[in-house]
């Protein structure tokens, strides 16, 4: 068998699929965040609580309506977003025209409550929530078992990814939106309900978040911290991507997935630290990110 | 005007203090984890037990009045030590209960020597509280990490599982386990092929999980808590571990992390605790007037949790021999030269070292079909006496034993 740094190449190949896996899901968040900060300028620390909500009403919706994940998939998002929608309304719209330190800290202040009270009601082991049936096992791919349920995550944070790159870069509603940032009262006057406008949109990030949550409530643990331990790497993702680039979001989130399966491999012990050092490195090559427009 | 109000008040002080001349007050500092990562371990349920056993210590000792108190250390070892500081120094608490988290523990154990108070660890697994770090303040009870290697770690090796991989979360708590654990397997003739090392707080294990398939071993120990544990089992049942014929070893899991899993997913798994709700009717009764007193029906008590209620017990009995709480070392003394009695642990006794000498006993988790009523999570494989469940005292090195 070939080895690559004492590595055998089975065993890196099965490394870099996971990296991929996992990418999708970073993909999948820094998404939301990417959409957030570029359509409305707020950078939402609460996107790590509002994808913890998309797993915990999964639970909940399980539990007390019998509603399983498939239903979940699609009514948690839009509840989630609702939510997210009443949270721009209520605070969010009148923080736009200030320094984005306030939005900040609004944001990161309403994570702490959502994760306080849901630990409060909910406890902080965590909730059973078991793999669909539908998508349980796997494939035996020679040199790793890949079960079932990853590579529907891939398929579908794929999906969902392009597809919002799709609305937002190549549609009619995408280029208002891209105009309104630009320009508000130019949209405006052109008879567009701007406002309008935004609050769907960081509804619709919020429900990304949801989404992303509901998909990794079968193989995570469903706890009222599963958010803070992951908005931070996925941070660290948009920015190396380059705040509110799209793309930028999607590539970066599984170029990352993969350097940090690899690291797992290699030296594991450094594998929550590697994205700092990378995010370190691109901003001191190129502070506006990889793909971020210079201000 | 003002006169006369002082007047009043002070008669009535002078009153009160007449009423209760025979009374001796004993007060309870739960510190615990309230907000984070062991508050289903410990927390809430460990003040519900403390109360417990202060109730049902008053019940046949009138002349007592025992109170209960609480706090949050915030799994920070400055937090603890202030809290602790300032219950014993303002408040005149006289124990303190529970205490998770290993690193507030080895800080609290010696706030309550320097003062002379009584420190009942119940929820810290460090087993240097009863080596190194030991004193005459402190007496540890439900669990130490030498048990937890020694429990499963043994007892795995014998029913066949010879060959195991490490996955360990990187810090103190996860490198102790897995050297105490490396130590017996290969003490009884088992061996050790692989290790790795995660961070604290991982949430994706596959990577890990693909090396330890990878590995060929048997068992995989999983030396790591909480969430991490959690994520570990969950993605091995996605991953086909147990279906390919691997194993886990769970080295520290609580009756809470069973129930976050759920049985569909832990089921198989290998685990060494010292307390089980469903033991025996007194433990079943126990049970519920937690549970009800909680208003908690579906989460089930951990052993830290009985731990809590067991050692307040103790310690109260030991005060009610002595008459008097006031001098910590002459408590612990008492406790160390009565014989424990209680209805979570049984009979037991306290060593030299602080430690508490009971049975443990190793479960595994029920299969869903075999389970027949919520909270019916494990068969017991074998019981650990009390005299083998713990280190032998020569070999812990502490202070108090080798003088």
């Amino acid at each position: 068998m070939i080895e690559i740094f004492g590595i055998p190449s089975s065993a890196l190949f099965g490394q870099l699929l996971i990296g991929l896996i996992n990418g999708s899901f970073y993909a999948l968040l820094s998404l939301g965040l990417a959409v957030i900060f570029g359509m409305l300028n707020i950078i939402n620390f609460t996107h790590g609580a509002q994808y913890m909500l998309g797993a915990l009403v999964a639970y909940l919706l399980l539990k007390y309506s019998g509603l399983g994940y498939w239903p979940a998939l699609i009514i948690v998002p839009v509840l989630v977003g609702i939510v997210g929608v009443l949270i721009e309304r209520v605070f969010l719209q009148w923080l736009y025209k200030l320094d984005h330190l306030y939005g900040l800290l609004l944001t990161f202040g309403l994570a702490l409550i959502i994760e306080g009270v849901s630990r409060n009601y909910l406890g902080s082991a965590g909730l059973p929530y078991a793999l669909p049936d539908s998508l349980r096992g796997g494939q035996n791919l020679g040199f790793m078992f890949l079960p079932n349920y990853r590579v529907w995550v891939i398929v579908a944070s794929l999906t969902v990814c392009l597809g919002t790159w799709f609305m937002i870069e190549r549609t009619r509603f995408g280029a208002y939106l891209r105009a309104a940032t630009e320009n508000p009262s130019l949209v405006r006057a052109f008879g567009i309900n701007v406002p309008r406008m935004i609050t769907l949109t960081y509804g619709f990030g919020v429900a990304l978040a949801a989404f992303a949550g509901v998909m990794a409530a079968p193989i995570y643990n469903v706890s009222p911290n599963m958010g803070s331990e992951l908005i931070i790497v996925v941070f660290a993702v948009v920015v190396i991507g380059g705040m509110g680039s799209i793309l930028g979001a999607i590539v970066t989130g599984f170029g990352l997935g993969i350097i940090e399966g690899l690291t797992k491999v290699f030296f594991p012990e450094a594998s929550n630290t590697v994205i700092f050092v990378i995010m370190a490195i691109v901003l001191l090559v190129s502070p506006a990110g990889l793909f971020g427009r210079r201000a | 005007m003002r006169k006369t109000l002082v007047l009043a008040a002070l008669s009535a002080a002078l009153l009160c203090g007449g009423a209760n001349a025979q009374q001796i007050n004993v007060k309870i500092g739960v510190l615990t984890d309230m907000s984070s990562l062991y508050k289903d371990a410990t927390g809430p349920g460990s003040v519900e037990a403390a109360k417990m056993a202060a109730e049902d210590f008053m019940k046949t000792h009138p002349i007592f009045k025992v109170e209960v108190v609480s706090g949050d250390h915030q799994n920070k070892p400055d937090v603890g030590v202030q809290i602790a500081n300032q219950w014993i120094d303002v408040e005149h608490v006289d124990m303190i209960a529970d205490v998770p988290n290993s690193g507030v523990a080895l800080a609290i154990t010696q706030v309550a020597a320097q003062k002379n108070k009584v420190f009942v660890a119940s929820g810290p697994a460090a087993s240097d509280l009863t080596g190194p770090k030991c004193n005459a303040n402190m007496v540890h009870w439900t669990y130490d990490t030498w048990m937890l290697a020694n429990g499963t770690g043994k007892a795995i090796v014998k029913n066949g599982g010879d060959s195991w991989f490490f996955l360990t979360s990187d810090y103190a708590f996860g490198h102790a386990l897995e050297r105490d654990t490396s130590a017996v397997v290969i003490a009884n003739g088992g061996k050790v092929v692989g290790a790795v090392r995660h961070p604290i707080n991982t949430s994706d294990f596959s990577s890990f999980l693909l090396q330890a398939q990878q590995s060929k071993a048997k068992i995989i120990g999983l030396a790591n808590a909480g969430g991490d544990t959690i994520n570990a089992i969950k993605q091995g049942a996605e991953f086909g571990i147990v279906a390919g014929g691997q194993r886990f070893a769970g080295l520290l899991v609580f009756a809470s992390d069973v129930n976050a899993l759920g049985l569909k997913t832990a089921q198989g798994l290998s685990l060494t605790e010292t307390f089980y709700w469903d033991t025996n009717d007194a433990t079943r009764a126990w049970t519920k007037r937690w549970q009800a007193n909680l208003k908690t029906p579906d989460k089930w008590p951990t052993m830290n949790q009985a731990g809590v209620y067991a050692g307040t017990l103790h310690y109260l009995k030991a005060v009610a021999a002595l008459k008097s709480a006031a001098d910590g070392k002459a408590v612990v003394a008492e406790m160390k030269k009565e014989p424990t009695d209680d209805p979570l642990f049984g009979k037991g006794s306290v060593r030299a070292d602080g430690r508490v000498l009971h049975p443990a006993f190793l479960f595994e988790v029920k299969k869903p079909e075999e389970s027949k009523y919520p909270g019916d999570f494990y068969n017991l494989k074998s019981t650990i006496p009390a005299d083998q469940a713990f280190r032998p005292l020569k070999d812990g090195n502490c202070p108090l034993v080798s003088g």
